[in-house]
C-alpha cells in the first residue's frame, strides 16, 4: 500500500472509531428529533390557560363574540361596569372588556379597555383586538349599507411570475426564487459548517502530532507533504461520512416523526395575523405541489456535481490553511488564536455576504465577486447556483477554486514542513512568510 | 562506508546550522555523533534521515545519494519521541512498519518476533496511553528497528530509560551491531561514548571539530600521564627527577615527556627499591576531550 493511502487510512479509521464521532453522528439526528418535539410542544402550548372575559359593550356594536383559542367571551347582561369589576376581583371572571362609544363611522382608531389586575398576555390581547376589529368592520359595512359581496371583490392577491424573454430554459414561477433560496441557503450552510468544523479538526490533529512528538518519527518515514495531505483527505472523508450518515439518519427521523407525534401542519405555522386570511389546507396542498415541481425543475445534476467540486475545493483550501497554522502553533492553543483568526474571517465573511446580500439579491455585484473569489466562492457559488447564474461565471468560479485549492495545499505544505519541526518558538506571520522560501 | 557526509551545508536564513561538514561512517561501526546543545547535530540527523535536504554538499547512504527509498534503510529514534496515544500498540507498530516499506505480512511477523523477544505479547491490544513511560520506550525501540534498517540513528537513546530498560536496549543495540547494523549514536553522555563507540565526530557551531577512531583520538589527546601507587615513601629526589602533576592521597601522577619513556619511570622506582602497588597510564576521558575541544573552538 502506498504511504499516502496508509496515512489516509489511519487518519480515517482512528477518527471514525472514536466514541465521540459515533455518539455525535448518532445523536445529531436524535437532537433533530428532540428539536422537532420541542417545537411541536411549544406550538401546542397555551400560555396561561383559558381566560373568561365579560364584554361590556357601551357602543352596542359587538354583541356576542365567538370564543377564541384561550379566550371565552361572556355577555355582560344587565350588570354595570362596577359590578363586573367586583366579579373580577371576586375571581368569577378574569377581566372586563369595555367597548366605548364609536364617535362616527369614519373613526379609524378605537381604544377598547380591559379591566383586570392580571396582565393580559400579548397573544390574547392580539386575539381580542382582531375579534373586535372584525366585528367593528361588519358593523361599519352594515351601517354604511355596503354590499359585502362587492367589498370582497376588492381584495386581489398579486404575485409576480418571472418570464424569460429569450425563451431559454424553463419558465420560472413565483416559487423559483424561494426554492432557490432554500436550496442555496442549505448548501451554503453545509459548506460553512463543514469547512469550519473539519478544518479545525485538521488543525488540532496537526498540533497534537507536533506536541506529541510523534511527528519526527513520522517525518523520517514519509514526506511532510504526504502526512499533511493524508491527514486532510482522511479528515475530509470522515466529514463526508458524517454528512452522509446524518442525511440518512435525519431522513429516517423525519420519516418516523409523524408516527411518534401527530402534528397538525397548521399549528406549525406562525399565528395568523389580522387581515391575512389563514392558508386554507387545499391551497396549501397545491402550493406544496408547485414547490415540488419547482424542486424538480432545478438542474440537480449541475447543482450536485458542482457542489461536490466546490465542497472539495473549499475544504482543501481551508483545511490546508488550518494545517499550516496548526504546524506553526505550539501546544498553547490560546496563543495560537491570533493565527487562526485570519483564516476564519474569510469563511465568516463569505457566509455573511450570502446571508445579508445574497438573500436579497443573488446577482448583485458583491455576490458575483464573492462567487468568483476562491476564498468565498465555495460558500457563495453553491448558493447562487440555484438562481441560474451565467454559465461562464460557474465555469470561471470552478476553475478558480480548483487552481486555488492546488495552490493553497502547495503553500500550506511549504509552511507545514518547517513549522511542524520547530519547537519552542512563538511564531509570527512574518516568520511563516519566510518559511515559504526555505529550500 | 555505510554513510558519507560530504561538505554538507544547511542554513536557516542567515544562520548556518551545519557548515561544510564532512565525515564517513564505516560499515558495521558504532559511530558517536557528539556536540553541545545547538551544535547542529539535529540538523545533521534530519538531513541524514531525509527529513530535510542539505543546501550544499552530498550525503551518500551505502554509496548511493539519499533518495525516496533511503528512509526504508534507516531507523531513527529521535530524542523527543512520541506515539499516537489513542492507538493500539499492535496497530501502531504495524502502521509505522508499513510506512517503512514492510508488507502487512512482514510487519506482522517482525512485530511478533520482537514481542516474543521482549515478552510483551499481551500488549498488542493495549492502547499506547495505557502503557507506562518505560513500556512506551520499548515500543519506540521496536518501531525504530522493526524494518531491519542498515543504519540505525539513535538520538540520546537512554534518556528517561530506567536501568533495566537501558541494559535491555543496550544489549539489543550491541546485538544488532554484531549482526551488521551500523549505528549512529548521538549523545551528551561521554561515558557511553567510551563504552559503545568505535568512531566519533564532534560537531561544534555547525563545524566538524574532531573526527576519528575512539582509540586514536584518546591517544592523540593523551598527555603521557602516569599514576603510581606505592607502599612506602618515594625516593627523596623523585620530585626533581620527574614532573609531578598531582599527589592525591598516596598516589602520584607524573607527566613524562613522551609515553615511550614510561619504562624509565618504572626502572627508576625499581632501582630505588620502591614497592609498586599500582601503575597505569592515564588516558583522557572523552569528557575532557569534549570540553577541551569545544572550548578551543568556541
Amino acid at each position: 500500500m502506498s504511504k499516502l493511502k496508509l496515512i489516509i487510512q489511519r487518519e480515517y479509521l482512528t477518527r471514525v472509531r472514536k466514541k465521540s464521532f459515533i455518539i455525535g453522528t448518532l445523536l445529531a439526528p436524535v437532537g433533530l428529533l428532540v428539536y422537532f418535539l420541542v417545537i411541536v410542544g411549544l406550538t401546542k402550548y397555551q400560555g396561561g390557560g383559558e381566560i373568561k372575559v365579560a364584554v361590556f359593550d357601551e357602543a352596542k356594536i359587538v354583541g356576542t363574540l365567538p370564543d377564541d383559542r384561550g379566550v371565552r367571551y361572556l355577555p355582560s347582561g344587565q350588570k354595570t361596569l362596577e359590578e363586573l369589576k367586583t366579579e373580577v376581583t371576586g375571581g368569577q371572571i378574569d377581566g372586563v372588556l369595555r367597548i366605548p362609544q364609536l364617535g362616527s363611522l369614519q373613526q379609524k382608531e378605537l381604544t377598547v379597555f380591559y379591566y383586570s389586575d392580571n396582565k393580559l398576555a400579548p397573544e390574547k390581547s392580539e386575539l381580542i383586538e382582531r375579534r373586535v376589529a372584525k366585528k367593528l368592520r361588519d358593523f361599519k359595512i352594515d351601517s354604511l349599507r355596503l354590499d359585502r359581496k362587492s367589498l370582497e371583490t376588492l381584495d386581489t392577491n398579486i404575485s409576480i411570475d418571472p418570464e424569460k424573454i429569450t425563451g431559454e430554459g424553463e419558465d420560472d414561477s413565483k416559487y423559483t426564487a424561494g426554492v432557490g433560496l432554500a436550496i442555496g441557503g442549505i448548501m451554503a450552510f453545509i459548506m460553512f459548517f463543514m469547512v469550519m468544523m473539519y478544518g479545525q479538526m485538521v488543525m488540532r490533529s496537526v498540533m497534537e502530532e507536533k506536541t506529541n512528538r510523534i511527528v519526527e518519527v513520522m517525518m523520517s518515514s514519509v514526506r511532510p507533504f504526504q502526512l499533511m495531505l493524508g491527514k486532510i483527505i482522511g479528515a475530509g472523508a470522515v466529514g463526508l461520512t458524517q454528512v452522509v450518515a446524518w442525511v440518512v439518519l435525519s431522513g429516517a427521523v423525519v420519516f418516523l416523526l409523524p408516527f411518534i407525534v401527530d402534528i397538525d401542519p397548521q399549528q406549525m405555522q406562525p399565528p395568523v395575523t389580522a387581515g391575512q386570511p389563514a392558508i386554507d389546507p387545499e391551497m396549501a396542498q397545491g402550493e406544496a405541489l408547485r414547490i415540488f415541481s419547482e424542486l424538480g425543475k432545478q438542474n440537480w445534476y449541475l447543482i450536485v456535481s458542482s457542489f461536490i467540486i466546490f465542497f472539495l475545493g473549499g475544504y482543501f483550501i481551508y483545511s490546508s490553511l488550518f494545517a499550516a497554522i496548526g504546524s506553526a502553533m505550539g501546544d498553547d492553543y490560546g496563543e495560537g488564536q491570533a493565527l487562526v483568526l485570519p483564516i476564519t474571517i474569510p469563511i465568516i465573511l463569505a457566509f455573511y455576504i450570502v446571508a445579508f446580500v445574497g438573500v436579497r439579491n443573488p446577482d448583485s455585484g458583491l455576490m458575483v465577486f464573492a462567487s468568483l473569489f476562491p476564498l468565498f466562492s465555495p460558500i457563495a457559488m453553491p448558493f447562487r447556483m440555484a438562481f441560474n447564474p451565467p454559465a461562464w461565471q460557474i465555469g470561471l468560479s470552478l476553475a478558480l477554486v480548483v487552481i486555488a485549492a492546488f495552490f493553497f495545499v502547495w503553500l500550506a505544505g511549504r509552511i507545514y514542513r518547517v513549522g511542524i519541526l520547530l519547537y519552542g518558538k512563538k511564531v509570527s506571520f512574518k516568520e511563516i512568510g519566510k518559511w515559504m522560501f526555505y529550500r | 562506508m555505510i554513510l558519507s557526509i560530504q561538505n554538507v551545508v544547511k542554513a536557516y536564513g542567515n544562520y548556518k546550522a551545519v557548515d561544510q561538514v564532512s565525515f564517513d561512517v564505516p560499515k558495521g561501526s558504532v559511530f558517536g555523533l557528539l556536540g553541545p546543545n545547538g551544535a547542529g547535530k539535529t540538523s545533521l540527523i534530519r538531513m541524514i534521515t531525509t527529513i530535510t535536504g542539505p543546501d550544499e554538499g552530498a550525503i551518500l547512504l551505502d554509496g548511493e545519494k539519499l533518495n525516496e527509498r533511503s528512509p526504508e534503510q534507516i531507523g531513527y529514534m529521535p530524542e523527543e519521541r512520541g506515539l499516537y496515544k489513542k492507538m493500539k500498540v499492535g496497530e501502531h507498530l504495524l502502521y509505522l512498519a508499513q510506512l517503512k516499506g514492510l508488507s502487512l505480512k512482514e510487519a506482522n511477523q517482525e512485530i511478533d518476533r520482537w514481542f516474543t523477544k521482549f515478552e510483551i505479547k499481551d500488549w498488542w491490544n493495549k492502547k499506547v496511553e495505557e502503557l507506562s513511560k518505560g513500556m512506551q520506550q520499548k515500543i519506540q525501540f521496536i518501531a525504530t528497528v522493526v524494518h531491519k534498517p542498515k543504519l540505525l540513528i539513535l538520538d540520546e537513546p537512554f534518556t528517561g530509560l530506567d536501568p533495566i530498560n537501558t541494559t535491555l536496549i543496550k544489549e539489543e543495540i550491541r546485538h544488532l551491531n554484531e549482526t551488521g547494523t551500523s549505528i549512529i549514536f548521538s549523545t551528551h553522555r561521554m561515558e557511553q561514548v567510551e563504552e559503545m563507540c568505535d568512531y566519533i565526530v564532534l560537531i561544534n557551531r555547525g563545524k566538524n571539530v574532531l573526527y576519528g577512531e575512539v582509540q586514536a583520538i584518546k591517544n592523540e589527546f593523551k598527555q603521557n600521564l602516569f599514576r603510581i601507587e606505592t607502599s612506602g615513601d618515594l625516593p627523596a629526589d623523585f620530585d626533581q627527577k620527574f614532573q609531578v602533576v598531582s599527589r592525591p592521597d598516596g598516589a602520584v601522577t607524573v607527566q613524562m615527556p613522551d609515553d615511550s619513556r614510561s619504562n624509565d619511570l618504572l626502572r627508576y622506582l625499581l632501582d630505588h627499591g620502591v614497592r609498586i602497588t599500582h601503575f597505569e597510564e592515564i588516558l583522557p576521558t572523552f569528557n575532557e576531550i569534549f570540553i577541551r575541544r569545544v572550548g578551543e573552538t568556541q
